[in-house]
C-alpha cells in the first residue's frame, strides 16, 4: 500500500505540523589544525511545510553545514534544529526525509533500477520504482550499471535515489553543479512537479536565476550567518543588482549612499563603488550631483559580486577572517 | 524486511563483481595448488600427523577468509569517503543493519573460500570423517568473528587509498606469524607470539584430523577475547568518526 502525503493536512494536526523546519540559534564551530572556523554563527530559520526554499550565498557561507545540521548529520554546538515536528534523526528513521547531498558517490556493480529498489526497500512508503526513475527521466536508462553512467546520468540517478522515499522534505545541496542547461532545465522542471504534490523543498545554490526561478523565498547566508530572508523578488532586489564604479576622489560616502536608485556606497581608494536596485536613475543623479566623476562602468552585479561590494569580503578571504577573529 | 534489503543488495553488489570474486578466491586455490599438489603424499609434515594437503587447505582457507572478512569490512572507509555512508545515513537504514550486511557478506565470501579449497583439498586427497569436516569448519567460523570486528575498525580508521596496502600487509603478516605458510613447531618465540592471536587458533582448525580437540581453552580464550575488544574499539572508532563526519 501506498500512502501519499499531499497538500491537504488532518485538521487538528495543523499545528505542530504546518512547521517544516525550525533552526534556532543554531551555530557549528570547527577545529581543525589550530584554527577555527565558525561555520554557521547561530541563525533562526523557520520554513513552512509546502515551501520551496533557495539557501543562497557564495561558498563558505555556510549552507552546506547549515543543511548538515538540518539533516542531523551533524550536531549544532548550540542552539536546536526541528524537522516536520522532532529531531531530526526521527523524521530521518521516519523515512521523511530525502537529500541530494554534494558529490554523494553512486555503489558500483548494480543496476540503476535495483538501486532505486534498495532505496525503496529501506522506506516505509516509497513511491513506485518505475515512477522514480520516470520522474528523474531515468526509464531509458534503468538497465544500466552505475558506474557506467555519464557525469549528468548519475546526477539523475541521485535525484531519484532522494525522490523514490516520497518524502515529505527533499534537500537539495547544489544539485545541478555539472549539468549542462539542458540537464539543468528538465531536472528543475522535475523539482517543480515534485513540490507540486505539497512537498517541502530546501536547495542551496549560488545561482541567483536558479533562487529566482524556482523558490518561493531565498534565505540568503553570508560568514555563518543569515543576512536577508523573504521572497526572492525582494532578495533579487536587493542583490541581483548593478554596481556602479567610478572615479571620484574624496567624495562622501554617505550623501552617494542616498543618491536615488543607490542602497550602498563604498569606497575603494580614488574610486567609489555605488550598488543600485535601479542604475538608470542613479547614474543620472551622480553625474548631476558630481559632473566631475570619470571612468565610469555599470555592471549587473552576481550574487557573488553582490556579496563582495556588500560586505566588502570576498568568499575566499572567508577562512583567513576568521582566523584573525578567532586570535582576538 | 528492509535490513534484509541492503545485505542483499551488497551480496549482489559483491558477488556480481568478477575482479574481486576471481582474486579474492583465485588466489588462495592456486597457491594451494602450488604447495601442496606436489607433496600431496607427504602424510606427516614436519612430525605434526597431519597431511601437507589438509595443512595447507586449511591454512589457505584462513588465509583467504580472514582477508575476505577485514575486506568486507574495511570498504567502509571507500564508502565513507565516497560519500556513501553520508547518504544512508539520511535513511531509516540502521547502523547495525548496515554493519550486518558488511559481515554477512565478508562471511558469504569466505564461506565460498572455503567451499572450493574444500573441493582442492579433496581432489587431493584430503579426507576426514563427516564430523570432523564440521567440526572443524565450525572452529574456522568462529575464530573469524574477531576478524569481522577487524575490518568494520580498520573501515573507520583508514581512508580508501590506504585500505589496499594496509588490508594486504596485516594479511600477510598474520598469515605468517599464524603457521599458515609453515607449522610453527611447538616452542619459541613465534611460537609464543602466535598464540595469542586468533589467527594462529583458525589454521589450528586443522589439528581436527588428528584426534583430541584442535582447540585449547586458550584457544576459546584468545578468540573470545580479541572479538570482545575489537567490537569495543570499532564501536569507538565508528562513533568519533560521526561525530565527527
Amino acid at each position: 500500500m501506498r500512502f501519499r502525503r499531499s497538500g491537504g493536512i488532518v485538521a487538528g494536526m495543523q499545528c505542530e505540523n504546518t512547521i517544516g523546519v525550525e533552526l534556532r540559534g543554531a551555530a557549528k564551530t570547527y577545529r581543525s589544525s589550530g584554527a577555527v572556523v565558525n561555520a554557521v554563527r547561530g541563525i533562526d530559520v523557520s520554513i513552512k511545510r509546502g515551501e520551496t526554499v533557495a539557501l543562497l550565498g557564495p561558498n563558505g557561507a555556510g549552507k552546506s553545514t547549515t543543511i548538515d545540521m538540518l539533516l542531523g548529520l551533524i550536531a549544532p554546538d548550540s542552539g536546536s534544529v526541528s524537522l516536520l515536528g522532532g529531531p531530526p534523526k526521527q523524521a530521518v528513521a521516519r523515512g521523511m526525509v530525502a537529500a541530494m547531498l554534494q558529490a554523494g558517490a553512486l555503489m558500483r556493480d548494480v543496476k540503476v533500477r535495483e538501486l532505486i529498489a534498495m532505496i525503496a526497500a529501506l522506506h516505509p512508503h516509497p513511491l513506485e520504482v518505475d515512477e522514480a526513475l520516470d520522474l528523474a527521466g531515468l526509464a531509458d536508462i534503468a538497465d544500466r550499471r552505475t558506474h557506467k553512467l555519464s557525469g549528468g546520468q548519475a546526477q539523475r540517478v541521485r535525484f531519484a535515489v532522494t525522490l523514490v522515499p516520497d518524502p515529505a522534505l527533499l534537500v537539495l545541496d547544489e544539485p545541478t553543479v555539472g549539468m549542462d542547461v539542458e540537464g539543468r532545465r528538465s531536472f528543475w522542471r522535475s523539482v517543480r512537479d515534485f513540490a507540486a504534490r505539497g512537498k517541502t523543498i530546501i536547495f542551496a545554490t549560488h545561482y541567483l536565476e536558479e533562487a529566482d526561478a524556482y523558490a518561493d523565498r531565498a534565505i540568503l547566508m553570508s560568514h555563518g550567518r543569515v543576512v536577508a530572508d523573504g521572497p526572492t523578488s525582494e532578495i533579487k532586489a536587493r542583490v541581483g543588482t548593478r554596481t556602479i564604479r567610478a572615479t571620484l576622489p574624496g567624495a562622501d560616502l554617505t550623501d552617494l549612499a542616498s543618491l536615488p536608485g543607490v542602497t550602498a556606497a563604498d569606497r575603494r581608494g580614488d574610486a567609489i563603488v555605488l550598488i543600485c536596485t535601479d542604475s538608470d536613475a542613479a547614474i543620472r543623479a551622480l553625474l548631476n550631483a558630481h559632473p566631475n566623476a570619470r571612468d565610469l562602468e555599470i555592471a549587473s552585479a552576481g550574487l557573488e559580486d553582490a556579496f563582495i561590494e556588500l560586505t566588502g569580503n570576498a568568499s575566499d578571504t572567508t577562512a583567513a577572517g576568521e582566523r584573525q577573529e578567532a586570535l582576538v | 524486511m528492509r535490513s534484509l534489503a541492503y545485505t542483499r543488495f551488497e551480496l549482489v553488489r559483491t558477488f556480481r563483481n568478477r575482479r574481486l570474486l576471481a582474486f579474492s578466491l583465485g588466489f588462495p586455490l592456486i597457491l594451494f595448488f602450488l604447495i601442496a599438489a606436489p607433496n600431496r603424499n607427504q602424510h606427516n609434515f614436519n612430525g605434526s600427523g597431519i597431511s601437507i594437503p589438509l595443512y595447507y587447505m586449511v591454512g589457505l582457507v584462513a588465509f583467504g577468509a580472514m582477508s575476505a572478512l577485514i575486506s568486507s569490512g574495511a570498504r567502509i572507509a571507500t564508502e565513507r569517503t565516497d560519500g556513501w555512508t553520508r547518504q544512508l545515513r539520511i535513511t531509516p537504514l540502521t547502523t547495525s543493519a548496515y554493519f550486518r550486511a558488511k559481515v554477512v557478506t565478508g562471511y558469504a565470501m569466505a564461506a565460498a573460500t572455503i567451499a572450493v579449497l574444500y573441493a582442492s583439498g579433496i581432489a587431493l586427497g584430503v579426507s576426514l570423517g563427516a564430523y570432523r569436516w564440521l567440526e572443524m569448519t565450525g572452529l574456522i567460523l568462529v575464530a573469524l568473528v574477531p576478524f569481522a570486528a577487524l575490518g568494520i575498525l580498520l573501515g573507520h580508521l583508514l581512508t580508501a587509498d590506504s585500505i589496499g596496502p594496509a588490508v594486504g600487509g596485516l594479511v600477510s603478516l598474520l598469515a605468517l606469524v599464524s603457521g599458515t605458510w609453515f607449522p610453527l613447531g611447538s616452542h619459541g618465540f613465534l611460537h609464543d607470539i602466535a598464540q595469542f592471536l586468533p589467527s594462529y587458533w583458525l589454521v589450528r582448525a586443522s589439528h581436527v584430523s588428528i584426534g583430541g580437540h584442535a582447540w585449547t581453552a586458550g584457544g576459546w580464550i584468545v578468540v573470545a577475547a580479541w572479538t570482545v575488544v575489537l567490537v569495543i574499539v570499532a564501536r569507538f572508532a565508528y562513533q568519533r568518526d560521526t561525530a565527527r563526519v
